[in-house]
Order: C-alpha cells, then sequence, then structure tokens
C-alpha cells in the first residue's frame, strides 16, 4: 500500500531524471556524464539559498520600513521567511523540478524547526544568567532575609534558608518516593502479578497529574482536617512539602527505572534463576547491579524535576522569609518559593533578589542535568576495549524519559 | 496445583482406550514459591497497589473537603457559573470562566507547539547524523527539565515585551478574527496568547520525544522501499513516516494537552487571574484571563470557604487532566506505530 503511494509519488521524479539525462545526451560526447542524485547539494545550491534569503530580506525590507509602517522586528522576520520560502521553491523548482524542490523546502523548514527550539532555551539561560548575576553575592549562601526591608539594595541578605529548606524537603521526599518507586519498577517489570496492567495505568496517569493537585491533596488530606488541633506536625511545613514533591516524583522515578530494567538481558534471569536462586536474589544481585547506573540517572532526573517544582509548595510549606531548619515544624523557605514570592513583590530589589534565587536554582538543575548526562554517557567506546561486559548500557535509556514535563 | 519447580506435569497415563484428544486435560505448570520470594512478591506487589490506593485517595479527598463549596453551590451550578465572588454573601463561585481560560491556553499552546514538535521530531529521527541527534536529544531533554518557574520568570519579565508587538500587528490585521479582536484601549501584556506561547514551550519536549519515539519505530523496510522506488527523503517521510505516526502524533499532542491544562506555575505569573465571562477570554490578544491551577496557585491560604471552593476547582482540573491523559495513551498504545511506545 505505502510502496505503491511512493511509486506514484516517484514517477514524476523520474521523468525529471530522465530529461536532464535526455538534455546531457544532447552535449558533446567527450563530457563526462553524471548521474542525478535528488540529495545532491552542490556549491551552486549554496548560492540558491544565500540569494533567495538576501533577495527575501531585502523585499520585506521595502515593504516593512519603506511602503508600510508599524511592523515589528518580528513581523519583518516572519515575512521575510515565508517570503524566503516562496523564492528559494520558486528558484528549485525551476533548476531541478517540483518533487526536489519540494523535499529542498521541506529540509529548510524541518531544520528551521529544529533551530526554534534552541533559540528560547538560549535566550532564557541567557537571561537569568545576566539578571541573576546582577544581584548574586557571596552572602547569598550564608544570610537570609532578616531585617531586610524594602528600601535595602538587592545584594543584602540572602537566601540561605531557602537553600536549607530545599535541601531538606528534596531529601526527605526522595527518602518516601524512592523505596516505593523501585518495588512499583520491580513489580511491573518483574513480576507476572495481573495487577500489572492498572497500576502501570495508573503510574501513567499519576505522571500526568497538575504538581498542584499534589500540593492540594496534601492539604486537604494532612493540613485541613488537623488546622485547629495546633499540631505543628499537621501545618504547613517542610515535612508536607517533603511529601507532596514525593506524590510528583514517584510517577516520574517509577517510569524510569522501569524502562532501565526491562533493558537488563532475559539470559540474565535466566541463569540466576537457573543456579536455584530466588526471584528476589535475583532481582537484588543480578537486576539491580546490571542496571545501577541506569537507576541513578533515574534518580538524579527526578530530583532535578522535584527542586524545581513550585506549585505543590504553595499549599504546604507556604514560605518564610528567616531561617527555619526544622522541617517539621514551622512554614519553611525553598528555592523555587523564595523565587516566586520575590518576584511578585512591587519593589525592584526583590524582584532582583528573586533572580539571584532563580539563577541558583537554575544552576542546580543544570547542574543536575548534566551530573546525570554524565552517568548516562555513553561509555560503549571504552567497554570495546576492555572484556565484553554484560551490562546492556542502562543508563542511556534512562536519560531518555525525561517527559515528565514540569507542571509545576 | 501444587508442584515441586521445574517439574513438568504429565497427564495421566492414558489408558488402552485412548480418549478423544478433546478430553485431554490442560497441563498447568505452577511454581511454588519460597518463603523470600512470597515475602519479595507482597512487598513488591503492595509498591504497585499503593500507586493505584494513592490516586485514588486524591481523588477522594478532593472531594470530601470540597463538599463544603459544592454542597452550597450545587455541583452544577459551580460547573457552569463564570463568576467567583467571595466578597458578598452568599459566596457566588463558579468554575467555568477557569475553565475557559485554562481550555484556552493550552489550546493556543498545543496549536503552536505540535508543528514545531512534529519538524524537531523529524530533524531528530530523519534528517540528522548520530553524532547531531544526540545534541537535539539533549536540548529537547534540557528543555524538559527547566523548571516551569524559570519559564514563567523568563515569559514574565522578558518574552512579554517582545510578544506585545505581535499581538498589535495581528489585532489590527487580523481583528475582524473574533479570536484576535481586542477591545479599543485593551492592555496586550497578561494575554492569554502569551500565556499559551509560554506553555507551548513547556510542553513542546514531551510532544516531541513522544512523536521521535513513534516516528523512530517505523519499519525501515518501507522507507527503503520508498527510497529505492525513487523517492526524495520529503517523499518518503510524507508516504512513510507521517502516516504510520499519525496515531503517535495524535496522542502525543494530546499528552501536551494534558500537561498544558494542568500547568500552573508559569500562568500564575503571565495572567491577571481575573475569572472572565467565555465571551471575553476568546479576544485571547488582550489582557486578561485565569486558568483553574493559576487561580488556585495564586489564591493559597485563602479563607476556609474560598480554600473549599478551590479544592473542587482543583478536583475539576485532575478529572479533567486524567481524562486527556487517559484517552492519549489508549489513543497511542492503540495506534499501529505506538504499540511498543511509553508516554
Amino acid at each position: 500500500m505505502t510502496s505503491t503511494t511512493s511509486a506514484t509519488s516517484a514517477t514524476p521524479e523520474t521523468s525529471t531524471k530522465t530529461t536532464t539525462m535526455a538534455t546531457a545526451s544532447r552535449a558533446p560526447r567527450n563530457r563526462k556524464r553524471t548521474a542525478r542524485r535528488p540529495r545532491e547539494f552542490t556549491t551552486f545550491d549554496v548560492w540558491v539559498l544565500v540569494g533567495s534569503l538576501i533577495s527575501a530580506l531585502c523585499l520585506n525590507w521595502l515593504i516593512f520600513y519603506r511602503l508600510t509602517a508599524g511592523a515589528s522586528a518580528f513581523g519583518f522576520l516572519l515575512g521575510s521567511y515565508v517570503t524566503f520560502l516562496a523564492i528559494f521553491a520558486i528558484v528549485t523548482t525551476d533548476r531541478v523540478g517540483r518533487l526536489v524542490a519540494s523535499d529542498r523546502v521541506m529540509t529548510v523548514v524541518v531544520v528551521t524547526a529544529a533551530a526554534i527550539v534552541f533559540i528560547p532555551l538560549v535566550l532564557l539561560i541567557g537571561y537569568i544568567l545576566v539578571e541573576g548575576l546582577k544581584a548574586l553575592r557571596p552572602s547569598f549562601f550564608f544570610e537570609d532575609q532578616q531585617g531586610i526591608t524594602p528600601v535595602m539594595p538587592a545584594t543584602s541578605g540572602g537566601g540561605f534558608h531557602a537553600i536549607i529548606g530545599t535541601i531538606e524537603q528534596v531529601g526527605l521526599a526522595l527518602l518516601w518516593s524512592l523505596p516505593l518507586a523501585l518495588a512499583a519498577a520491580v513489580f511491573l517489570n518483574e513480576s507476572r502479578s495481573k495487577w500489572r496492567r492498572p497500576v502501570r495505568i495508573f503510574v501513567d496517569a499519576m505522571s500526568g497529574l497538575p504538581s498542584i493537585v499534589a500540593g492540594l491533596f496534601i492539604f486537604a488530606t494532612l493540613i485541613l482536617p488537623f488546622a485547629k488541633s495546633g499540631n505543628p506536625l499537621f501545618g504547613y511545613n517542610g515535612f508536607m512539602a517533603s511529601l507532596a514533591l514525593a506524590i510528583t516524583m514517584l510517577p516520574t522515578i517509577t517510569r524510569t527505572v522501569e524502562v532501565v530494567l526491562r533493558l537488563v538481558p532475559d539470559g540474565l534471569r535466566e541463569a540466576s534463576l537457573a543456579l536455584g536462586a530466588s526471584r528476589a536474589r535475583t532481582v537484588w544481585s543480578v537486576v539491580f547491579p546490571t542496571s545501577r547506573t541506569g537507576m541513578t540517572t533515574a534518580v538524579v532526573l527526578g530530583i532535578a524535576r522535584a527542586v524545581g517544582e513550585t506549585a505543590p509548595l504553595l499549599f504546604t510549606s507556604f514560605g518564610y522569609d528567616l531561617m527555619n531548619s526544622n522541617p517539621f515544624a514551622g512554614s519553611q523557605e525553598s528555592l523555587p518559593l523564595f523565587v516566586y514570592r520575590n518576584i511578585r513583590k512591587p519593589d525592584i530589589a526583590a524582584v532582583q533578589r528573586g533572580f539571584a534565587g532563580a539563577l541558583v536554582l537554575m544552576l542546580i538543575v543544570l547542574g543536575l542535568f548534566a551530573i546525570a548526562r554524565f552517568i548516562g554517557r555513553d561509555r560503549s567506546k571504552r567497554k570495546a576495549r576492555g572484556p565484553k561486559p554484560a551490562t546492556p548500557n542502562s543508563a542511556q535509556a534512562a536519560k531518555q524519559p525525561l517527559k515528565g514535563g514540569s507542571n509545576a | 496445583m501444587n508442584v515441586v519447580p521445574g517439574t513438568v506435569v504429565e497427564d495421566p497415563p492414558v489408558a488402552e482406550d485412548p480418549p478423544a484428544p478433546r478430553e485431554r486435560t490442560r497441563r498447568v505448570i505452577t511454581e511454588v514459591p519460597s518463603r523470600a520470594d512470597r515475602r519479595f512478591n507482597q512487598i513488591t506487589m503492595g509498591a504497585g497497589i499503593s500507586v493505584l490506593v494513592l490516586l485514588t485517595l486524591v481523588g477522594l479527598f478532593l472531594m470530601i473537603q470540597s463538599s463544603d463549596a459544592l454542597g452550597e453551590t450545587g455541583i452544577w451550578t459551580f460547573l457552569t457559573r463564570t463568576e467567583w465572588r467571595t466578597d458578598v454573601t452568599p459566596a457566588r463561585i463558579g468554575v467555568l470562566g477557569l475553565l475557559a481560560g485554562t481550555v484556552l491556553v493550552a489550546v493556543v499552546a498545543v496549536v503552536i507547539a505540535v508543528p514545531l514538535s512534529v519538524f524537531s521530531a523529524l530533524a531528530i529521527t530523519e534528517y540528522s547524523t548520530a553524532k547531531r541527534r544526540k545534541w537535539l536529544v539533549g536540548v529537547v531533554d534540557l528543555l524538559a527539565a527547566v523548571p516551569s518557574l524559570l519559564f514563567g520568570l523568563w515569559g514574565f519579565l522578558y518574552l512579554s515585551d517582545k510578544i506585545v508587538p505581535i499581538s498589535l500587528w495581528l489585532t489590527q490585521n487580523f481583528g475582524w478574527f473574533p479570536l484576535f479582536k481586542t477591545s479599543e484601549d485593551a492592555s496586550l501584556t497578561g494575554s492569554i496568547f502569551i500565556a499559551g506561547i509560554v506553555v507551548a514551550l513547556m510542553v513542546l519536549p514531551i510532544i516531541t520525544s513522544v512523536v521521535r519515539e513513534v516516528f523512530s519505530q517505523t519499519p525501515p523496510g518501507e522507507k527503503e522501499a520508498a527510497l529505492a522506488l525513487g523517492g526524495t527523503r520529503w517523499g518518503m517521510i510524507k508516504t512513510v513516516v507521517l502516516p504510520f505516526g499519525k496515531g503517535g502524533i495524535v496522542g502525543g499532542s494530546m499528552l501536551g494537552l494534558g500537561r498544558a491544562l494542568g500547568e500552573t506555575i508559569a500562568v500564575a505569573l503571565l495572567l491577571p487571574q481575573v475569572p472572565q465571562k467565555i465571551g471575553e477570554s476568546i479576544h485571547i490578544l488582550q489582557n486578561g484571563g485565569a486558568t483553574v491551577s493559576g487561580f488556585i496557585a495564586n489564591r493559597a491560604g485563602a479563607d476556609e470557604f474560598t480554600t473549599s471552593g478551590l479544592l473542587a476547582a482543583g478536583l475539576v482540573l485532575f478529572i479533567i487532566t486524567l481524562g486527556t491523559n487517559m484517552i492519549a495513551s489508549v489513543v497511542v498504545s492503540k495506534s499501529r506505530s505506538g504499540a511498543g511506545v511509553d508516554i
């Protein structure tokens, strides 16, 4: 079916080729006849590309800045791009035929789309870097917001209390979610229970759960009913935040670890079982060690996601301007909350302090991402020289499914 | 049937008169787990079931705690009323205005993100060398790793100013189209359009990775057949890769829609979060609009009744995102291309 359609689509192409051949045969005999390939990209094609671009820019400059007024730079760029595509399409169609031309135009479109993905990332990282560096001083890492008034400069005070809060909350969240996530991943991959299907569906559903709902859930279950009891453990505190974060981390880690476990060759499991090991022993001594790097990557990515979560904290740890190192009593600050609360304040100094916090947060997330990449790097080249290992590169697989999508 | 592991259960020896083959009993082999194994099974099973229980509890507790507001307002009224006023007695709260904003932001985001995602996925699977592919995948993953808060911050203080001229241009030239219409002296910052663009950047990675995985499962035989028949690369993509990956594109877009519906912090920063009538909300280029999640985030720490109402809104959001995600996973797994794809 598919091949039939491609055959039809290929027919005009072939005719294009034959015409070029015919033109070539009219040329003198001694000239070397070269086969034309649709993907061939010569220097002349580069000139066509550059020429179309320049003419498009000129045409649009004329339209947008001379003949009409009020267009933004974006309008100019978009107009130029569309004109460029049109000119390029016309010129290429004239040179090599409609089919090859459509291929080339689409190549340009695809490459542009991939480049567009880069641009916001670069702009975002650059913007936060520039704005954050304005207010980031070493004191940020040692001081809290004690005695800070709106008239003080942005460089006074710091976010030490927020950093401590983030470390405590994410650490506790990891403590709750990691054992559960590992066990659930093992359940999904190593057991043969009929419950696997529903559990998998629910894990998938949970990973799409808006993270604010996780915060609301903890709030509705553990804080609201005990509001009048006065027990600080059931009030706004870091512990509640860690529970909410654990709910958001759980599906991320479960799914990533499950993908990694799936890569362990069945031969290893069977060998272990054939030697008389129990299933539990097989998982503990064969499956886990084999997929260790992949599981580490999964955990690091889970942490990276949890560090930046803001929404679940609004209803659980609430935020606090001073140092509170006890996560079990009293509201607590964390980096995302520090940023969120500061940039919503009306004074400029607070906004700049928020940017300093955002920069620290971004560096932490990027650092964790880099660590995950480093652990999961492709080590096949080095391994090839040594004794052949039985381990598949599980970390490679773990890197990929960070599609939790931050709902924060 | 209890058997020692490894033993094959034989049929009982057959007497002289062999019975008709239909009557043979099915052979069943079971294993007898050791004590350690039984504990192991219980523990992992417990973990699996606890995920089920947890998600059920989320819905249940939101329902219980929101019963105050829902009971007073009435479920139907709550779902169909656009305004949210707690300053009058009795309070008039409803979720429709929030829902309209949520859906509009999500739709704008998906409309922008899907073409970009499909083309980036094509760039990754069909147009790059192995080395460049690794880079591109890394960039998309990095985009997924950036916290929503930073997107919101960047969108709020940087991108917003850059988009206002575009909004202006759109409304000046296409103002006859209801979606792009703005009132006479409306401010163009803090609009649903801007929020949608920022959310698009956030859902782009997840759509891209689903679509990419689906594309990479295209049978190489079919692709090679198309190329061998003389098709160009785009011809091959158009006739083989895209039809094959259709289910994945639809499912991935729905998954992105689910994420976009739940996006919180960025929209909490970008939109004024005051519920509007639907007729006002659809003018996406002008200031205004509220989403369920952003509205909840902005009202953290409110009084008891408001909180109960917020929990009810959270419940609605929970049900909607859950439904969207479930449909998305069914669409992906039922399609030919998505059988082995994790979403």
